[in-house]
Formats: C-alpha cells, sequence, structure tokens
C-alpha cells in the first residue's frame, strides 16, 4: 500500500503526461501480482466496493484526537482525508527522552553528531522498548489485502478495520487509502493514461488493452502475463467490444496540391462528441450495447436514451448529438449532457440524444475495416436504414467536384446542404475513397478542414507564469479590448490564453512582461496597457457565449493567441461592441449560446 | 531569598526580548546597545547591533552575510560555557537548528528561562544536537506548531530524490532550499545516502556553503551551476534558494524537476501553491511531536509561545496542565522568503 500511495503522491505533483507515464510504467514494472493489477483497477476506475461516508473518517478522528487541534488543522490542511492521515496518532511511543536530560552536553564539534542517528530521540531508542520506527509494529497492508478486504467487509466491521489500517501506514500510505476507501482518487490520471502505461511494459500497443479490456478483470494477472511475454494474449470474450478509433489530420492549404477531388468523399464536421456505438449478443443470444468515447472510455451510463437504439448487432462510428425538433442544437446545448453522474428523465426529455453516423466498423459478426471507406459507407446507409430508428441517422456527404467547389460549400454549410443544422457544422471531413479503417492517425487517408476561427485584436492586459516547463515563464495571459466605462476609455477583460504562439514568440512575450510590469501580485503580472502603451495580441477563437462569470459579459471558446500585434498600437485594437454584435447575430439566430462560426 | 517573576527577568518589547537585569535583547528586531544571538538566519540575526554575543559561526554567518562591521563589537561564546551579564547569567547550548544554533539559557537567581530561538530534535550531521535543558520557562517556536507537521525521517525523502533521478536521468533535479542550513543538510544526507556524484550550487549559495565546509562540515564534491552547459547538467541535482526554482535561471537546466526541502511540504496545497513537482518533507524546525515532547521533557512549568502556529501549542500545553500563552514577537518567520525573493528578482535579467 505504500508503495502505491506513493506513487499517487508523486502523479499528483506530475504536470506532464510523458512523466506521468513514466512514473506508472516504472510501479507496473517494479511491483508484482495482483498488487499492480488492483493499482490499475484503482487508476481506471474499475474498482468497485461500498465507498466509507466522510462522516466516518471523522467519527474515528474524534476518538483519538483533541477537537480544538483537529479544528485549527483542519482548518490549515483544508482536506479531510489529508488531515487525518497526516495527524494520526502513533500507536507506539516514539520517543524516550526523559533520560536525556542527565546526559553531558554533546561535543562542540558540529562533525560530531552520528549523521542520521544524532539526534537524542533516536539515540535513546536502543534501549527503549519501542523506536520511532516501531519494530513490534505489524506491516502494513498490502493494495491487495486492503481492495479485496473492503470488498468483502460489513459495514459494521469497516471503522475497526480502517482504524487498523490507519495504525499500520505512514503518512502517504494513509493519505492514499482514505482517498481510495472515501472514492475520491481525483489525481488527474485517465484510464487510457493507465493502460497506455502498462501496454508500455510489452511494448504493445496500448489499442491493443483497449480491445481487451472489457473481457479482462482485477486484478489482470492474465493481462500482465501476456505484457511480459510470459503468456498468450488473453482472449476476449465480450460481446461488444470496442475499436479504437480512426483519427484524421488537420488540413493545410498546401496538401491541396497533391489530392485529386475525385479520390474523396466529404461529409460535414459536425460539433458534438465523437462515439463508438456498439450490440452484440451474449452467450445467451441477448443484446448487449455499449457507447465510448473515442478513447474507449465507457460512457453508456451518461446515455441511457440511446440504449433502445442500438438493436442490431454492429459498431457504429459517430457524432452524439443533441436534436430538438428535427434540429440539431449547438454544442453549448449537448454540454448539459456531458459528465453527469446521474441522468434524470428531464434531462433526457429536454435534451433528447441523437447519434448521426459516418461510419461501420462491424456488421453482425463481420469486420469491415479490413474494407475501403467507399464500401463501409454504403454498408452503413444499408444497416442505418434497415435500424430504421429515429434517433440515429446519417451524416449525409457533400457533393463537390472540384476543391474550390467545397470551399465554398465549406463557407456556407447552409446553402450546401446543411440546412437548419448549419450552424452546428465545424467545418468539413475529408475520407478518401479507399481508406480502410485504422487506429490512430494515418497519414493522408481522413482531413479535418475546420471553419476559420474568429479573430479580434486585443491588448495584453496580465501575465501569468504556467505550469511545469513553463514555471518560469509568464505564459497565460489575460487579454482585453476597449469599452467606453465608467471611467471613459477602458480596457475590459475579455479572455485568457496561455497557447498558439511559438517557442521564440513566448520568449519575446516573458521579455515584455518582466519589462513593462506595472505591479505584482504572487504569480501574476501588471502588465502596461495603455492606449499608447502596451502589446496588442490577435486572438483567434472558435465561438464566443454569455457569461455573467465575466464583467465584460462574453466568454471565448478555445480562445489562442494567433499573431503577435508589435506594429500595432493599443488604442486601435477592437471593442467591446464588436464581440456583442456576433452574440447578438447569434441571438437572432434563436442559437442559446454558441456563435456562427466562421 | 525571594524568587524573581520570569517577566522580571525577560519582558517582550518592541525591539524583541529584553532583559532588564542582565542589560541585553535576545534577537532583536531592531538595533539594539547589546544583542544575543540564537543563529544566524536573518530574521533572528540582524545588522546594525552595539555590542553582539553569540556563537563563533553564527558571528561568521553573519559576516559573510553583511560584511565585516555588522555590529561595533562582537564576542563569541562556547557551548555550555557560562558568562555573567548584570544581575544574570547566561549560557548557549546547541539548538540542532543551523550550524552555530544556540539556545539561549538566561538564569537570575533560582530561575532559569531557556529562549531556544528556532531548534529541531531530529538528526542533523551539519550541527550539533539539540541539547535538552531543564529550566523554569521554555520559550518555544511554533512554526510547525500543528498536529499534522510530522516530519518523519529526513532520509526517506533523500531517498525520494535518488529514486527521481534514476528514473528520469535526463532530466535536472532543482531543489529549493534555504541557503542557510537547508541547502548543506541536503548535500550531507545526499553523502550519507551514497550520492558521490557532483553537486552543482546556485550562486547564492556558495559562500555560506564554502563557510561548512571550512568547518569541517563534509559536503564533497560542489561546482557553480554557472558556466555548465545545459547537456552537461542532465541527471545532475543542483541546489538554490527556493525563489529562483521558478525563475529564468530554472531555463539553463534540461527539463528541470522542481523539488523543494521544507517542512511546508507536508501539506499538499502549499506544495502546489508553489508548482513544486516533487516536494520533499525536511525541515529544520521541530515537528508537532518534536515540540510536544521537549516542552515536556525541559519540566518547565511555564511556556512562552513565540512565532508559527501559537495557538494550537498553547492549547496543547493547558491540557497538559502548563501555564502558556503566546509573546506574540513580530518579526520572525520563515527565514529568507524576503531576502531571497529580493536578490533572485534584482538578478532575474
Amino acid at each position: 500500500m505504500n508503495r502505491f500511495a506513493e506513487l499517487l503522491d508523486r502523479l499528483g505533483y506530475e504536470p506532464g503526461r510523458n512523466n506521468k507515464l513514466r512514473l506508472l510504467s516504472a510501479y507496473f514494472r517494479e511491483v508484482g501480482d495482483p498488487d499492480r493489477g488492483y493499482a490499475l483497477a484503482a487508476l481506471t476506475g474499475a474498482l468497485s466496493f461500498k465507498h466509507a461516508k466522510p462522516g466516518l473518517i471523522r467519527d474515528l478522528i474524534a476518538e483519538r484526537t483533541d477537537p480544538v487541534l483537529f479544528g485549527l488543522s483542519y482548518d490549515y490542511v483544508g482536506d479531510l482525508s489529508e488531515t487525518v492521515a497526516l495527524m494520526w496518532p502513533k500507536t507506539a511511543s516514539s520517543s524516550n527522552i526523559s533520560s536525556q536530560a542527565h546526559h553531558p552536553p554533546p561535543q562542540r564539534s558540529p562533525t560530531s553528531g552520528e549523521g542520521q542517528g544524532g539526534g537524542y530521540r533516536e539515540r535513546d531508542a536502543d534501549d527503549s522498548t519501542q523506536s520511532l520506527h516501531g519494530h513490534n509494529k505489524p506491516p502494513p497492508p498490502t493494495l491487495t489485502e486492503v481492495v479485496t478486504t473492503l470488498r468483502t467487509l460489513g459495514k459494521t466491521e469497516l471503522p475497526k478495520q480502517l482504524a487498523r489500517w490507519l495504525d499500520e501506514l505512514d503518512e502517504t500510505g494513509r493519505w492514499a487509502l482514505l482517498k481510495l476507501v472515501t472514492g475520491a482518487m481525483r489525481i488527474g490520471i485517465s484510464a487510457r493514461l493507465a493502460k497506455t502505461a502498462a501496454a508500455a511494459l510489452g511494448p504493445k500497443d496500448p489499442h491493443e488493452i483497449e480491445l481487451l479490456w472489457p473481457g479482462l478483470a482485477p486484478p489482470y494477472t492474465d493481462l500482465f502475463a501476456w505484457l511480459e511475454g510470459k503468456a498468450d494474449k488473453p482472449v476476449n470474450r465480450d460481446p461488444a467490444p470496442f475499436r479504437p478509433v480512426m483519427l484524421a489530420h488537420a488540413l493545410e492549404d498546401t496538401d491541396f496540391a497533391a489530392m485529386n477531388p475525385a479520390d474523396y468523399i466529404a461529409e460535414w464536421k459536425w460539433d458534438g462528441i465523437r462515439v463508438q456505438a456498439v450490440s452484440g449478443r451474449d452467450p445467451r443470444g441477448h443484446i448487449v450495447a455499449r457507447l465510448f468515447s473515442r478513447s474507449g472510455e465507457d460512457i453508456t451510463g451518461s446515455f441511457p436514451d440511446l440504449l433502445p437504439s442500438l438493436h442490431l448487432p454492429g459498431a457504429l462510428d459517430g457524432e452524439l448529438l443533441v436534436m430538438r425538433e428535427g434540429r440539431v442544437q449547438s454544442f453549448n446545448v449537448l454540454q448539459q449532457r456531458l459528465n453527469r453522474k446521474t441522468v434524470s428523465p428531464k434531462l433526457t426529455k429536454e435534451y433528447p440524444i441523437h447519434l448521426r453516423t459516418y461510419d461501420l466498423l462491424g456488421d453482425g459478426d463481420e469486420d469491415l475495416r479490413s474494407q475501403p471507406f467507399a464500401e463501409r459507407r454504403a454498408r452503413l446507409e444499408d444497416f442505418v436504414s434497415r435500424l430504421d430508428d429515429p434517433r440515429i441517422d446519417l451524416s449525409p456527404t457533400i457533393a463537390f467536384d472540384s476543391w474550390d467547389g467545397l470551399k465554398a460549400a465549406r463557407a456556407d454549410p447552409h446553402q450546401a446542404g446543411a440546412g437548419e443544422d448549419a450552424d452546428a457544422v465545424e467545418g468539413v471531413m475529408l475520407k478518401r475513397r479507399s481508406a480502410l479503417y485504422v487506429p490512430g492517425r494515418p497519414k493522408g487517408e481522413w482531413w479535418k478542414w475546420k471553419r476559420d476561427p474568429h479573430i479580434i485584436d486585443a491588448v495584453l492586459m496580465y501575465a501569468q507564469r504556467g505550469h511545469g516547463k513553463r514555471s518560469s515563464y509568464y505564459s497565460d495571459y489575460t487579454f482585453g479590448v476597449w469599452t467606453n466605462g465608467d471611467d471613459g476609455e477602458q480596457l475590459v477583460p475579455v479572455g485568457k490564453a496561455y497557447f498558439g504562439f511559438t517557442d521564440e514568440e513566448l520568449l519575446q512575450i516573458d521579455r515584455f512582461v518582466r519589462r513593462n510590469t506595472t505591479e505584482k501580485f504572487g504569480p501574476v503580472r501588471h502588465v502596461v496597457h495603455a492606449p499608447d502603451q502596451g502589446l496588442v495580441l490577435e486572438v483567434a477563437f472558435e465561438g464566443l457565449q454569455r457569461s455573467t462569470r465575466h464583467k465584460s459579459g462574453v466568454a471565448m471558446r478555445f480562445p489562442r493567441i494567433s499573431r503577435l500585434r508589435w506594429d500595432k498600437p493599443p488604442r486601435e485594437a477592437d471593442r467591446l461592441e464588436t464581440l456583442e454584435k456576433m452574440l447578438k447575430n447569434d441571438d437572432e439566430n434563436k442559437i442559446l449560446v454558441t456563435s456562427g462560426r466562421g | 531569598m525571594r524568587q524573581m517573576r520570569p517577566q522580571d527577568i525577560l519582558i517582550r518589547t518592541p525591539a524583541g526580548l529584553c532583559c532588564k537585569p542582565g542589560g541585553f535583547h535576545i534577537d532583536p528586531v531592531r538595533p539594539v546597545e547589546r544583542a544575543l544571538i540564537t543563529h544566524g538566519h536573518s530574521d533572528h540575526a540582524r545588522a546594525g547591533h552595539g555590542a553582539v554575543l553569540a556563537t563563533q559561526e553564527t558571528l561568521d554567518l553573519m559576516r559573510l552575510r553583511y560584511g565585516d562591521d555588522f555590529a561595533a563589537t562582537t564576542q563569541a561564546i562556547r557551548y555550555g560555557e557560562k558568562i555573567g551579564l548584570g544581575d544574570v547569567t547566561v549560557a548557549f547550548h546547541p539548538a540542532g537548528h543551523v550550524l552555530g544554533s544556540a539556545q539561549i539559557a538566561v538564569t537570575c537567581k533560582d530561575t532559569c528561562i531557556v529562549a531556544s530561538g528556532d531548534y529541531k530534535d531530529a538528526p542533523d550531521p551539519t550541527c550539533a544536537p539539540f541539547e535538552l535543558v531543564p529550566c523554569d520557562v521554555f520559550i518555544t517556536e511554533a512554526t510547525f506548531g500543528l498536529p499534522v507537521f510530522r516530519h518523519g525521517d529526513a532520509m526517506e525523502q533523500i531517498r525520494k530524490l535518488l529514486t527521481s533521478v534514476a528514473l528520469f536521468p535526463e532530466r535536472a533535479h532543482l531543489v529549493g532550499a534555504y541557503s542557510l542550513g537547508k541547502a548543506q543538510r541536503v548535500i550531507a544526507l545526499l553523502r550519507l545516502a551514497g550520492h558521490d556524484a557532483p553537486i552543482y550550487l546556485h550562486g547564492a549559495m556558495e559562500k555560506i556553503t564554502n563557510y561548512y565546509q571550512e568547518r569541517g562540515v563534509a559536503l564533497g564534491e560542489l561546482r557553480p551551476v554557472r558556466s555548465m552547459k545545459k547537456a552537461d547538467l542532465a541527471g545532475s541535482i543542483a541546489l538554490a534558494p527556493p525563489s529562483a526554482t521558478s525563475d529564468v535561471w530554472t531555463r539553463r537546466f534540461p527539463d528541470p524537476v522542481t523539488a523543494f526541502a521544507s517542512g511546508w511540504m507536508r501539506v499538499r496545497a502549499r506544495a502546489r501553491q508553489g508548482g513544486i513537482e516533487l516536494p520533499l518533507v525536511i525541515s529544520d524546525h521541530a515537528d508537532w511531536d518534536g515540540l510536544t515532547t521537549t516542552i515536556a521533557a525541559t519540566g518547565a512549568g511555564e511556556i512562552w509561545v513565540t512565532h508559527g502556529q501559537e495557538d494550537a501549542l498553547v492549547h496543547w500545553c493547558k491540557t497538559r496542565g502548563l501555564a502558556a500563552w503566546p509573546l506574540d514577537l513580530v518579526g520572525y518567520g520563515d527565514e529568507e522568503e524576503t531576502d531571497v525573493a529580493a536578490a533572485t528578482e534584482g538578478g532575474e535579467t
């Protein structure tokens, strides 16, 4: 348990994805079965036991500590599990110092301390019954012991068992145990990342683990045996497995030269959630249906209203959207359905879910991924018509015979066939007719050609230090536009951006920030922003929504720095009215919050 | 003979703790005629006093920091040596905090007050170990005066650092550490753990570290960071004042892992706030268990609590039937948070 705790502790502070992977892989390599398997289960959310309530933890600590000291400590630390982990009393008496008073004063030489053993608390430990590290203490529990015990433990036995473990573990171990038993891990690790780290043991392609995953169970000894080359690959008998998804490259203007329009099929790029809807029959002949995110996470539970529609065995690739009265709603509407723990009937009624499909990976037991896209598309059209379900439809193709023609369609989806749904279009997808369905991002097969972003010129107002690699750079920027406020012409912040610039530009902005700071507030610097003094940033963004949280009343979606306008004086930057006008256009289109992108 | 009341011996004044019958202040925060200094950290040892009495190491460290004329006159005192000042006798005893750090025992007639300054009861290979001095009144710090502060074994933290170095051999490990005491202790512990590669130092800690070596503290091969090529710092451990670990200075290191050796690192929110990736719980102050065990062991019936989390410690004393109150001295805190910040912000071009 202590080794697992150490891993969690370290992961919690590590900002970099690759470094997280290294830490995880090192753990899987170093720790044996079944502990590492239960760790993988904990990290992927695959463990289920009744969680301890915070009230139970409070009771345990209240029995053991002074309430005033607990109150002061909790106030200071701010997190219950952490407070309890840190102040849990040691069981063995850790010191025996009364005799020390009679010892002669130590010699003066600074090097006379006996290295690690110089402190008087430990020097006296020899002749006392208990040392600081407690020779008489039972060994701390393993992760396996904790997980397997928790699965079978009755509610009344939990407090005593928990207290016993807390006695045996160190500070970090106690913290991890409490996080685990209260079900509040939250250490910024996705299930996908944990599986990728396990795959590195092979090394194997993480997609392979995703394929196997639904058929596996903790502690995954068969999986690790295969990864380490000690056993055959486990067989996935899951009737509705995930298939690793194929992704598109962003299209640049220079790419067209090498492309022939006749080789491609074009579709609208929908602004929804990419999902894979899989149905199959279990051994008893019942339909099992699952919905996966593009990374393979099972999100079935969030969309129970779609399940009845998945009544034919097969694997569909498509976009999850909210549809009202035959019209696709904007992404901001769809957001109401995301990351919900419970899905109420009210929610499913007000935000009816819809699947717009664009590929078919399997039909019944037949795997279609090795067939060309044009063939799969024909099979998809047939499949969807057999499904005959109002919640599932086809993403239409766009007719075009030249790149200019497609460009025109992309500029005006409304006229080019998207009709009333045009506001949910965020660009065009190009798929090579001959493309097989290959996991990952194979070059030249699928392209996404997004609509042009909105652009405004804003003025840099505040800068904040970044994290991790960027901790020495002022890399997070708050920018504003002009408005006529109470004090006349003034800048009002409209957004924050921390990417879009090159490394060289980051150095330039960083230098500018350091030389033009007017005030410092902790990690934040106020940067000069006057009509004639300051830095104008060209900001690109995807959409705009009204916001009561921002003073300006607007919030941008996906803002990034697209250019540094050293040439432009701040007085010539954009005005808030320009942004408000974009919102107004949207309101007229009766869209809740997004802008008309493009 | 009537026993003196403790407050007749030592009393709080705006300049700090004042001993009227002895005619001196202890760790005064303003210039005074005669000052007794517990240790060399800048919040306790300030320049501009008339006469200064301290251990040789503390005097040397003040000279390194403030220059030769930091006081009109100085006098060195050995651990255990007794000196009469006015109506009182003073003696300095090891505080285990940093090199030269002392607790000051002030005895007047039959009453003994120990002003312990900053102290720790944990082992430290770079300074003399804390000595318990029985007394009637014990003046204790409370920097980590909450039961959540338990520093644990510093060697475990060093092991954590070395494990990380082994796992990320292409990155540099940048350890933030106060330049007096903590830096040298971290280096000494690294050596004890068997790490014998050169350790790199930020310019701001070279002088003090050299002084430790002159005093016989074995620290192995140390090199200045400046003049090193970035690629050559891969896999290395470098020490710097805390504020330098998040500034332009770090750009000379390959993809540095930012560590910080401090008792504050016990609390996750504190570590996150500072953008620390590898918190190392290594402190030169006593932790909660250290404070409470020491207080009990001095046999003092009266406890005066100075800087830090006074409330919790005063409360604890009262639950043990000890008279206790906060002294509310101002001007003491986490050493160097201010002076190091100033030093590096100035040099950030």
